[in-house]
């Protein structure tokens, strides 16, 4: 089988985050894998190996999609340590600000020249929290969808079934290869990268294509920010210490707020 | 005046409060048109309970396909609805379904999309709260029919009775929609208790519970609220992951976000800072949950709990 994961590289999600020019500060914080896409390189890297392995020659590869400036070559090397096989990094100056649009368009057309069966995301990157790029990926391909996946099982004889969890409940769905898979948190327990997997990703290969190279035109964003502004920081408000009565001052105070 | 969709959300086979929140934003911008999308034969069941709201037309498309197919076929019914009737804007809930709707139809009828937005203007410009509400932001599609997903619970809606004039229409669904099947869906395990995001009072607990929810679920049923969870209880297994409140989590906005033996890391703040009114119960007086509460009370959850939900129990009877 050939399984693509796409990674994106995000801002630490424990780091404070600012707008500039209507766009997401990203120099001047540390930017990470995606937290959410460690569970896709992982659930790509245990199909690959439940059907005889992605070592060379092997049955199976496993490559890395990503999209983002140069620097993101650092969360796309996390995930080649990890074990996946190579990466495609697509890289340029008119990609900056890409919507989510633009961002599937590109991927699209990659996953598309790439002749993958299978293709692995996270549900969402923790820092535009959309949860749209992999449904937009299925619909831009005419490829099955197969999202929210807390449990996936693949017959390499060409299909998949997935079971979808969200807040509308639990279903369980099957598509034919080529599909296009998203992953929820938890499904598995990401390893961490060995050393030798880290010493092996260093020769891995990452190839960059520019706009010209994927063979997209460039396409603007179809949503523009008007203005951005930092909310007021919450002021603290009253604090109580517990010397036996504790639950009753918080009661008096859902009354007094009129929330009981 | 213009026309405007909103996808109406059901629960079961009922129309949500969150239709009309929709509807009440839609009607800022023209004559709300509620979209009924129903499994064969439903349709007329479906549409009568669609009735609190500014709506003022209903079109009704019945398809086996919507339960077998899912997402991808909901979507293209819509997307062709948008191009047969060029409705001036599109509104739909914020849930996983809801987003996942507004992206294919995004790509299919080529237009702009913003999700999560917390309340829309007459002029279409969506009002955003990013980076975990630290940042209220303002936007506006450029290209299309602007595909807004409205997050439950944000907009005060207008419950007043309705009768809105009813439409059916077929519609046809292609074939790269049909490529996914379903087998079998089963409803969520309620409990009970309210839906997280959209519930008006949220109680969660951290690693100040030590795995024992008792406590918190107890004074969440005393207050009828949902019980939410930070990172640390969920990773620990304390409780299911489908309750995380924080980034990489849900996101709440509650009337009163109740936070119990959670220290506070950005990492949870983001997903419950923008609450009206922040409680904090907490052993640790420097827990920087503090710092974004309305009323903390320094003390152990385990006794601080209990007191509170008899005098909760107390003042009801």
């Amino acid at each position: 089988m050939k399984i693509a994961v796409c990674v994106k590289q995000v801002p630490d999600s424990w780091a404070e985050k600012k707008m500039v020019n209507g766009l997401l500060d990203r120099e001047n914080v540390d930017a990470v894998l995606n937290d959410l896409d460690e569970y896709a390189v992982e659930e790509a890297l245990r199909i690959a190996e439940a059907h005889g392995g992605n070592e060379e020659g092997g049955a199976n590869t496993v490559t890395v999609i990503s999209m983002g400036p140069e620097r993101a070559t650092e969360a796309v090397r996390k995930a080649l340590s990890m074990g996946a096989n190579d990466a495609i990094l697509i890289t340029d100056a008119a990609l900056v600000g890409a919507d989510a649009l633009a961002t599937s368009s590109v991927l699209a057309k990659v996953i598309g020249d790439g002749g993958y069966d299978l293709v692995i995301c996270g549900t969402e990157s923790t820092d535009a929290r959309m949860s749209v790029v992999p449904a937009m990926i299925s619909a831009r391909l005419g490829w099955g969808q197969l999202t929210f996946a807390s449990k996936v099982t693949v017959d390499p004889a060409g299909k998949v079934s997935i079971t979808r969890v969200t807040e509308a409940g639990v279903d369980e769905i099957s598509a034919a290869f080529p599909v296009v898979i998203s992953v929820v948190e938890k499904i598995n327990e990401p390893r961490y990268p060995s050393f030798k997997g880290i010493m092996a990703a260093k020769k891995k290969i990452i190839e960059q294509r520019d706009l010209a190279a994927v063979g997209v035109t460039p396409q603007s964003a179809w949503s523009q920010v008007n203005d951005a502004t930092p909310r007021p920081a919450r002021a603290a408000g009253v604090k109580v210490t517990d010397e036996g009565s504790g639950g009753e001052a918080l009661v008096n105070f859902l009354a007094e707020k009129k929330l009981i | 005046m213009s026309n405007v969709f909103v996808l109406a959300d059901f629960s079961g086979e009922k129309a949500t409060k969150t239709t009309a929140e929709l509807a009440t934003a839609g009607a800022r911008i023209g004559a709300v048109t509620a979209v009924v999308l129903a499994e064969s034969g439903k349709g007329a069941a479906l549409a009568a309970t669609v009735n609190q709201g500014p709506i003022a037309n209903l079109l009704v498309v019945e398809s086996a396909d919507f339960a077998k197919h899912g997402v991808p076929a909901v979507a293209d019914a819509l997307a062709n609805l948008i191009k047969s009737k060029s409705p001036a804007a599109v509104l739909i809930a914020s849930h996983a379904f809801g987003k996942e709707v507004a992206a294919r139809v995004a790509v299919l009828t080529e237009s702009g999309i913003i999700t999560d937005a917390v309340d829309v203007s007459a002029d279409v410009t969506a009002t955003q709260l990013v980076f975990g509400g630290s940042t209220t932001v303002h936007s506006k599609v450029s290209h299309g029919t602007p595909i807004i997903t409205v997050r439950p619970n944000s907009i005060e809606a207008d419950l007043s009775a309705c009768s809105p004039a009813i439409e059916s229409a077929s519609v046809e669904i292609g074939d790269a929609a049909r490529l996914s099947a379903i087998s079998s869906s089963k409803p969520p395990v309620k409990g009970g208790r309210p839906e997280l995001t959209e519930a008006n009072i949220v109680v969660s607990g951290g690693r100040g519970t030590n795995g024992d929810f008792a406590a918190v679920e107890s004074f969440a049923d005393s207050l009828g609220a949902a019980v939410g969870a930070s990172r640390a209880a969920t990773d620990a297994g304390w409780y299911p992951h489908s309750h995380q409140v924080g980034q990489t989590g849900k996101t709440v906005s509650p009337q009163l976000y109740v936070a119990c033996g959670i220290s506070g890391a950005i990492q949870h703040r983001a997903g419950m800072q923008t609450s009206k009114s922040i409680i904090v119960v907490n052993k640790d007086p420097e827990a920087p949950i503090f710092d974004i509460a309305d009323f903390g009370v320094i003390g152990d959850l385990f006794n601080v709990l209990p007191q509170a939900t008899a005098g909760i129990s107390a003042k009801k009877s």
